[in-house]
C-alpha cells in the first residue's frame, strides 16, 4: 500500500478505523485535538459512531458501556483528562472490558502546559485508577509504530478482556510523517460470550466489578493477577539498536527513544559503543530482556522527558545487576540529539575512568 | 381456577429481595419486571444498575445488565444505544447518582435526546451509605450529614430534576411518579411503560422521578414514609407529567 504523510494523532485514529473501532468518544484537549477533529469527520463517513462527550468521565463510560455489548471502542486524551479517565479503566479492568485508551502526554502535573511529556508513566503502567489491577501500555515512537500499535492495541484489549493503552506524547501526536497501512485487517474472531445483547433465548447476564463477598473479591483478584502474568510472559515487546557491541545501554521509550537514536548515531562516530534498548510495551516492561543484557552490559543510561518514572522499572528489572544513569528534562522540554549526545558521551567517559581505576 | 397475579417472568426465580422493609426499590423492580413482561420486550432490554442500593438489581431482574460508576448511567446507557440502536436501554439510578455525581451526563444525555429510559428513583437521602443529605433533601429535613436539617444558606436548595430537565429541547418526556400507595403505584407502572414506548418509537429520552420510601434513613416505620411522601415531599416535588413533547 502507498504511503501516506499523516500527523500522528490522526495516524492513530486511522488505525483504529482500520482495526474495526465501532465508536470513538472523546473530548478536546491539546495536544490531542486533531484525533477528535479525525474521527468526528472519519466516523460517520464509515457508518460508525462518534460521539464529542461532555467530559472525559463521559467519554470512558460511554466506551465502558459500547464496550460492554462487544463493540470495538477508544476514546482519547491528554494527562489531564487522562486522570478523569482512570475511573472508568479501573472499571473496566475489573470487569474485565477491553477498550482502548489514547494518552498524548503534555506537561504536568496539573494544568501543565501543551508540551510534549512523559510524566504520566506511573500512572499508565501502575494501574493508575484504584485497585489491584494492570493496563496493557504500548509507546510507540513514529507515525509508523502509531499504526502498528493502535491495531496491535485492540487485539490485545479484546485478547485479554482487558483496557490497553497508547501512550504518545505531543511530539509524536503532532508531528508528521509517512506512514503505511497494512493491506489486509488480520481478522481474529474475539467470540465475546460475555456481551450483552438482550437475553435472547437465554437468561439474562450481567457485568459488574461489584464483588461484596470478601473470598469471591480475593479470587477474582487472583485471578485478574493470573491474567497480568500471562500478559506479562508472551506480550514483552522492546527494540534494540546497536545494542551487540555496546557496553553502555540507553533505555528510553516514545520519543525519547528517537532522540537516543540519535544522540547514539553521534557518539558512535566519536567511536563510544553506546547502544538502546527500547521498550515498545511499557506494561509488561521487558524486565528480563534487561537483566538478561546486564550479564555483558554494566552500565544503563535511562533517558526520559520526566524527571525519572521508568528509571526505577530498570532499577528493579536490574536488581543491582549493573550501574543505572538517568538523565531527565520535564516540563515539556524536548531534548535534541546533539545535547543528549554530550551528556552520554560525558557520562560514558566517567564510567570508563571510573573502570580504569 | 384463574391465575390472577403471578411473579413477573422477567425476575429471576427463587431469590428474596435484600432491601429494607417498605423500600420503594423492591416495588419498582417488579413495576419494571411487570413493564418488560407485559411489553414482551425481555429479550432487547438492557439495564444499567447505579452504585447505591440498587446495584444488585441484576440479581433481582432476569435481563441483561452491565453496573455503571457512580453517576455515570446516562453515559454508560448512551454507548449501549448508540452501539445497538433496536435494543431497549435503561439506566435506574439515585438522587445521588444522578442529581450530585451523574448531573452533567443526565443533563447531556437528555441535551443529545439520547434515546433511553432513565428511571430516577427519588428518596432524598444517600440510602446505601446510611442516609446522607442528597441534592433533593428538602429544606429542614434532618440527614446523617444535616444533622440540623438542610439549610438553604450553608446546603443549597433541593434541586428538582424534571423541572431542570424541562428546559432542554431533547427531553421528550419527563414525568413524576411516587410508589407510596396503589394508586400512585399503577400511576408510576404506566409512566414506566410510556417511557418504554417512547423509546420503542425512537421519540428521544424519557426520565420518570419516582418518589421512593427509604424508612431506614428517614428513621420512620413504612407506613410512615408513605404519608410523609404524600404530606411532606410532594410539596416541593409535585406529581404529574412535567414535560411531554412526544408525537
Amino acid at each position: 500500500m502507498a504511503k501516506r504523510l499523516m500527523r500522528g494523532n490522526e495516524a492513530i485514529g486511522e488505525a483504529a478505523i482500520f482495526a474495526g473501532c465501532r465508536c470513538y468518544f472523546g473530548y478536546p484537549i491539546t495536544p490531542q485535538n486533531e484525533l477528535i477533529e479525525y474521527m468526528a469527520r472519519r466516523m460517520p463517513e464509515e457508518g460508525r459512531v462518534f460521539i464529542q462527550s461532555e467530559s472525559e468521565l463521559a467519554a470512558i463510560n460511554m466506551v465502558l458501556g459500547a464496550s460492554a455489548v462487544g463493540a470495538r471502542a477508544m476514546t482519547s486524551s491528554s494527562s489531564p483528562g487522562f486522570s478523569l479517565k482512570q475511573e472508568g479503566i479501573s472499571f473496566m479492568a475489573g470487569q474485565e472490558l477491553p477498550a482502548v485508551i489514547v494518552n498524548i502526554m503534555r506537561g504536568g502535573p496539573g494544568l501543565g502546559n501543551i508540551a510534549p511529556a512523559q510524566s504520566d508513566y506511573f500512572q499508565a503502567t501502575k494501574g493508575g485508577g484504584h485497585g489491584d489491577y494492570h493496563t496493557i501500555v504500548l509507546a510507540p515512537s513514529s507515525g509508523q509504530e502509531m499504526v502498528d500499535l493502535t491495531i496491535e492495541a485492540f487485539r490485545l484489549a479484546d485478547l485479554y478482556r482487558n483496557p490497553a493503552i497508547i501512550l504518545g506524547d505531543g511530539m509524536l501526536g503532532q508531528m508528521m510523517e509517512p506512514v503505511v497501512f497494512p493491506e489486509h485487517m488480520e481478522k481474529t474472531e474475539f467470540p465475546k460470550e460475555y456481551a450483552l445483547t438482550g437475553a435472547k433465548g437465554r437468561p439474562g447476564r450481567f457485568i459488574c466489578s461489584l464483588i461484596l463477598d470478601t473470598k469471591e473479591m480475593e479470587d477474582h483478584n487472583w485471578k485478574l493477577f493470573r491474567k497480568y502474568e500471562l500478559i506479562e510472559k508472551r506480550e514483552v515487546r522492546y527494540k534494540t539498536f546497536k545494542l551487540e557491541d555496546a557496553d553502555l545501554a540507553v533505555v528510553a521509550y516514545g520519543t525519547a527513544a528517537r532522540i537516543a537514536k540519535g544522540a547514539i548515531k553521534r557518539v558512535r562516530e566519536e567511536g563510544l559503543r553506546v547502544g538502546l534498548i527500547q521498550p515498545i510495551t511499557l506494561w509488561p516492561f521487558p524486565s528480563q530482556f534487561i537483566r538478561k543484557t546486564s550479564r555483558r552490559i554494566k552500565d544503563f543510561f535511562v533517558f526520559e522527558m520526566s524527571t525519572g518514572q521508568m528509571v526505577y522499572d530498570v532499577k528493579l528489572a536490574l536488581e543491582g545487576e549493573g550501574r543505572v544513569y538517568f538523565h531527565g528534562r520535564p516540563g515539556g522540554i524536548v531534548t535534541t540529539p546533539l545535547e543528549l549526545s554530550r551528556i552520554i558521551s560525558r557520562h560514558y567517559y566517567q564510567v570508563k575512568k571510573g573502570k580504569e581505576k | 381456577m384463574k391465575k390472577v397475579y403471578a411473579r413477573p417472568k422477567s425476575f429471576k426465580q427463587g431469590i428474596s429481595f435484600h432491601y429494607c422493609p417498605g423500600c420503594g426499590h423492591s416495588i419498582i423492580h417488579k413495576l419494571i419486571a411487570q413493564v418488560i413482561d407485559e411489553l414482551g420486550i425481555r429479550e432487547k432490554v438492557i439495564g444499567v444498575p447505579p452504585c447505591g442500593c440498587a446495584v444488585l438489581a441484576y440479581n433481582y431482574l432476569d435481563i441483561d445488565m452491565v453496573e455503571a460508576p457512580h453517576g455515570r448511567g446516562a453515559a454508560v446507557a448512551t454507548g449501549i444505544k448508540r452501539v445497538l440502536p433496536h435494543n431497549l436501554v435503561f439506566s435506574y439510578q439515585g438522587d445521588g447518582d444522578l442529581a450530585a455525581i451523574g448531573t452533567a451526563e443526565t443533563i447531556h444525555a437528555a441535551n443529545r435526546s439520547e434515546n433511553i429510559s432513565i428511571f430516577f428513583i427519588n428518596n432524598a437521602v444517600y440510602g446505601m451509605t446510611g442516609g446522607q443529605m442528597a441534592p433533593t433533601t428538602l429544606l429542614g429535613q434532618k440527614t446523617s450529614t444535616s444533622p440540623a436539617g438542610r439549610e438553604a444558606k450553608r446546603d443549597g436548595y433541593p434541586i428538582n430534576m424534571c423541572d431542570l430537565l424541562a428546559t432542554l429541547k431533547g427531553a421528550v418526556y419527563l414525568e413524576r411518579t411516587a410508589v407510596n400507595s396503589p394508586a400512585n403505584i399503577m400511576k408510576t407502572k404506566k409512566a414506566i411503560t410510556r417511557s418504554f414506548q417512547i423509546q420503542r418509537e425512537n421519540q428521544g429520552f424519557s426520565l420518570i422521578d419516582i418518589l421512593s420510601p427509604c424508612p431506614t434513613n428517614w428513621r420512620m416505620s413504612p407506613v410512615e414514609s408513605c404519608r410523609w411522601i404524600d404530606e411532606v415531599m410532594i410539596k416541593s416535588y409535585p406529581l404529574g407529567v412535567v414535560k411531554d413533547a412526544t408525537k
